[in-house]
C-alpha cells in the first residue's frame, strides 16, 4: 500500500506510531516490488554480453530494446490491471483487432488514414469498456470473461477481414493520405548517433512514466491498489470499484491500440490470425516485474524490466547461436525463478520491517 | 523395510531381464544409427572462409516440414564450410525482429521465408542497406524480387494447387475438401484456390485448427458424415493426410484421401494405397539450394533463376514412386 498518511498537528510526538517510522533508505529498497526482476535483468544482461558475441553493439541493443518494447508497451497496461486483481485474456488478439479496424476502416471508407485511427482508437476502447463493465456487472471471474472476449474476437479478427478483403490479411494502405504521418508517429525509426532506435520505445517509456505517476502520486493509483488489495474493504470505504475496473481494462486497450498501429503503420498489411498467446507473455512480464497474481501489489517499472528481460532473452539467444528450440524453457524457467526471487525479497522485506 | 527392499531388487531384474531379452530386430535406434552411417558423411567440400548463413522462417516450434528443410541447408553448409544459424517464430513482428538480429550480428548471408511479406520488408531492406545477401525459401515468389532478394526458391502454391485439380479430374473425382489447418495462411488459401481453379468438380473449404489434432480428426468426421457425395480429401500438410485417414475410417466414408508435402507415415500409406497420391515440393532442396546459392554468389557472384523463381515442385507422388522415398522419408531428408 502506498497511501499517503497525513500527520496530525496535535499528535504527541513520543509516541512511536509503525506508520510514521522513519526507514531505512535500504530497507526501503528492499521492499520495492521491482527489485527482483532488476537484479534478474542485470544477471541476463552480463550472462549475455559474455556469451553472446554481438550482443553488446549499440545496433544489436537498439534491436533489444525494440523487442522489448512490443511487448513492455501492453505489459504496462496489463501490469496496472493486475495490480487491479484482474487479468486480461484477450489483450493478444485486441492489438490486431486494434489494426485490422484501422486498416480496413480507412481503405473501405477510402478516407484519410488517420480517420481510421481514430475509429480503431473508439472501438478497442469500447472492447475494453465491455470487458470492465461485463466484470463489474456478471461478477464472474476475469479469466472467463475475458476469455470469451479472447475467442469471439480471435473469430472476428479471421471472419471479418476475410468477409471485407477476401484475403487473410489486409489490403494494403500504404498509398493512402495521412499515411506518412501516422507511420511517423507509431513506426518511425529514429537515428540517435549513427545507430536507429524505434519510436515504440518512446512510446514504452512514456507509458512506464505515465503509469508510475498514476500508480504512485494520484488518488487514481490508490483505488487501483486498494480494489488489488481488497474489493470489498475498497468499497467499504468509499472507492468506485466499478470505475477503476473499467477505466483499468480501457487502460489495456489503449495499449492494444498504440500496438496495434505500430503493426499496421510498420507493415502496411496486416495478419488477421496473429496476436494469439501474446496475451500470457504481457502477464509474464508483470509477473516477473513482481506483479502477483493476487492483486494489490506490483509496479509499473516492474512490468517494464520484465519485457526488457524478455526481449534479452529471446534475442540474446540468437545473438549466442543457440538452438531456439530451447528458448520456451528458458522461459518458463526465468518465470519460475523471478518469482521465486520476489517472493523470497519480498518476505525478507516484511520480515526486517 | 526389508520386504520392500526384496521387491525393489524382484522388479529390478525382472526389468532388467525384460530389456535385454526383448529387442526388436527391426526399427528402432539401431536401425537409425545404421541409416546414419550409411548416410552421406560430413567433410567441407571447399576451402572458402567460413561465413556464416542465417535462416529465419515462419515456422511455428516443432515443425516437421522445417525439420527437412534444415536437414537440407545443413548438409550444404557442411560441404560449403559454413557456419548455419537457424531460428524461427510465427509471428510475422518477431521473425521481423529475428532477421534485425542476424543483421546485427553482421552475418554474411540470410535465408529468409517471406509468408507475411508486408512483415518482412523493412529487415529485408535493413539487410540489404548493409550489404548482406537475401534469398527467399518457400514462400514468397511474387515479392521475393521486388524487395530486392537474389533468387526465390520454392514452389508456386497456385501451380501445386493446379497440379492437384489436373490430378483429381484425372481419377475421376466429383466433389473434393480441402482442409485449411492455419487460419491466415496466405499460401494455403493459394493452394486450395489453385486447386478450384483446374478441377473440374466442385469444391469445398475445411477450416480447422492445426494445432489441434484430435480437433482436425473430429472436424473433418463431421463434414464426411454431413456431407456423403465427397469422394476425395485434400490435406495441405502430410501429419494431417494421417489424421484423415482415421476420420475417413470413423465416418465410414468412401473418399480418397490426398495430401500436400510428404512425411515417413505418408510415404508409407502411398505404398499401402491408404492415400491416394501426394504433392511435394522437395524441402531438402529449398534449405540445401538456398545455402548452396549464397555461397556460389560470395565465392563466384553467380545467381540462378534468372529473376523467376527456382521451383522445386509440384512433384506429384504416387504408390508408384512411393516405395523409392520411403528410405529417404525415413531419414528425413524428403
Amino acid at each position: 500500500m502506498s497511501a499517503t498518511v497525513e500527520k496530525t498537528a496535535d499528535e504527541p510526538p513520543k509516541t512511536a506510531d509503525e506508520r510514521i517510522l522513519q526507514t531505512s533508505p535500504l530497507k526501503k529498497l528492499l521492499s520495492r516490488p521491482e527489485l527482483g526482476s532488476v537484479v534478474g535483468a542485470l544477471a541476463v544482461f552480463v550472462f549475455f554480453a559474455v556469451v553472446a558475441d554481438g550482443f553488446l553493439n549499440a545496433s544489436s541493443l537498439s534491436t533489444v530494446l525494440y523487442a522489448s518494447s512490443t511487448i513492455g508497451i501492453m505489459a504496462v497496461p496489463v501490469a496496472l490491471l493486475m495490480i487491479g486483481g484482474e487479468f486480461d485474456l484477450s489483450a493478444g488478439v485486441l492489438v490486431t483487432s486494434s489494426a485490422l479496424i484501422s486498416s480496413m476502416f480507412s481503405y473501405q471508407m477510402t478516407a484519410n488514414t488517420w480517420v481510421g485511427v481514430g475509429v480503431s482508437l473508439l472501438v478497442t476502447l469500447a472492447v475494453g469498456a465491455f470487458n470492465g463493465f461485463m466484470l463489474t456487472r456478471t461478477r464472474l471471474p476475469s479469466f472467463i470473461i475475458t476469455l470469451g472476449t479472447f475467442l469471439m474476437l480471435t473469430g472476428l479478427n479471421l471472419g471479418f477481414t476475410k468477409l471485407i478483403d477476401g484475403t487473410v490479411s489486409t489490403k494494403t494502405i500504404g498509398d493512402m493520405e495521412g499515411f506518412p504521418s501516422a507511420r511517423a508517429v507509431f513506426a518511425s525509426t529514429l537515428s540517435i548517433g549513427g545507430v536507429d532506435f524505434k519510436v515504440t520505445i518512446l512510446w514504452w517509456l512514456g507509458l512506464v512514466a505515465l503509469a508510475s505517476w498514476i500508480l504512485l502520486r494520484t488518488r487514481a493509483g490508490n483505488w487501483i491498489f486498494a480494489v488489488g488489495g481488497n474489493q470489498d474493504a475498497a468499497r467499504a470505504v468509499g472507492v468506485p470499484v466499478a470505475a477503476t475496473k473499467i477505466g483499468l481494462y480501457m487502460g489495456v486497450a489503449f495499449g492494444a491500440w498504440i500496438s496495434g498501429q505500430h503493426l499496421l503503420f510498420s507493415f502496411d498489411a496486416v495478419q488477421s490470425g496473429e496476436g494469439v498467446g501474446n496475451e500470457l507473455i504481457y502477464i509474464i512480464a508483470a509477473v516477473i516485474g513482481g506483479c502477483l497474481i493476487t492483486g494489490g501489489y506490483g509496479s509499473a517499472i516492474g512490468s517494464a524490466v520484465g519485457a526488457l528481460l524478455f526481449g534479452m532473452t529471446s534475442k540474446g539467444i540468437v545473438f549466442a547461436e543457440w538452438n531456439p528450440d530451447w528458448f520456451k524453457f528458458f522461459l518458463g524457467a526465468m518465470l519460475l525463478l523471478a518469482t521465486l526471487l520476489n517472493a523470497w525479497v519480498k518476505k525478507r522485506a516484511e520480515a526486517t520491517a | 523395510m526389508a520386504r520392500f527392499r526384496t521387491w525393489a531388487v524382484i522388479a529390478l531384474t525382472g526389468a532388467l531381464s525384460l530389456s535385454l531379452g526383448a529387442c526388436s530386430s527391426t526399427g528402432g535406434k539401431r536401425a537409425e544409427d545404421a541409416r546414419n552411417a550409411a548416410a552421406a558423411q560430413g567433410r567441407a567440400a571447399v576451402n572458402t572462409p567460413r561465413w556464416t548463413f542465417a535462416m529465419i522462417t515462419h515456422s511455428g516450434d516443432g515443425d516437421t516440414f522445417w525439420d527437412i528443410v534444415q536437414n537440407g541447408a545443413k548438409q550444404a553448409a557442411v560441404k560449403d564450410n559454413i557456419n548455419f544459424l537457424y531460428s524461427h517464430d510465427d509471428d510475422a513482428q518477431q521473425q521481423a525482429q529475428l532477421v534485425d538480429a542476424a543483421v546485427d550480428k553482421k552475418v554474411d548471408g540470410i535465408i529468409l521465408t517471406l509468408a507475411k511479406p508486408d512483415a518482412m520488408k523493412a529487415a529485408v531492406a535493413r539487410a540489404e542497406k548493409a550489404g548482406i545477401p537475401v534469398i527467399t525459401v518457400n514462400s514468397g515468389s511474387e515479392e521475393s524480387k521486388a524487395f530486392g532478394a537474389l533468387a526465390h526458391i520454392g514452389q508456386d502454391e497456385t501451380i501445386a494447387g493446379e497440379a492437384v485439380g489436373d490430378e483429381l479430374n484425372k481419377r475421376g473425382k466429383k466433389k473434393a475438401l480441402c482442409v485449411l489447418h492455419e487460419q491466415g495462411n496466405v499460401g494455403h488459401e493459394q493452394r486450395c484456390d489453385g486447386v478450384a481453379k483446374t478441377f473440374r468438380g466442385t469444391l469445398q473449404k475445411l477450416y480447422v485448427n492445426g494445432t489441434n489434432m484430435p480437433d482436425v480428426q473430429s472436424a473433418i468426421e463431421a463434414k464426411l458424415q454431413a456431407d456423403r457425395s465427397i469422394d476425395s480429401v485434400v490435406t495441405l500438410g502430410a501429419p494431417y493426410a494421417d489424421t484423415a485417414v482415421k476420420a475417413k475410417g470413423d465416418a465410414g466414408s468412401k473418399a480418397e484421401i490426398d495430401t500436400f508435402d510428404l512425411n515417413a507415415q505418408v510415404a508409407a500409406e502411398l505404398k499401402s494405397g491408404t492415400l491416394g497420391f501426394a504433392v511435394d515440393q522437395q524441402p531438402y532442396l529449398q534449405g540445401y539450394e538456398a545455402v548452396d546459392l549464397l555461397w556460389a554468389y560470395k565465392y563466384n557472384g553467380d545467381v540462378l533463376g534468372g529473376g523467376k523463381p527456382v521451383l522445386t515442385g509440384p512433384q506429384i507422388i504416387t504408390k508408384d514412386q512411393a516405395a523409392a522415398l520411403a528410405e529417404y522419408t525415413e531419414r528425413g531428408t524428403r
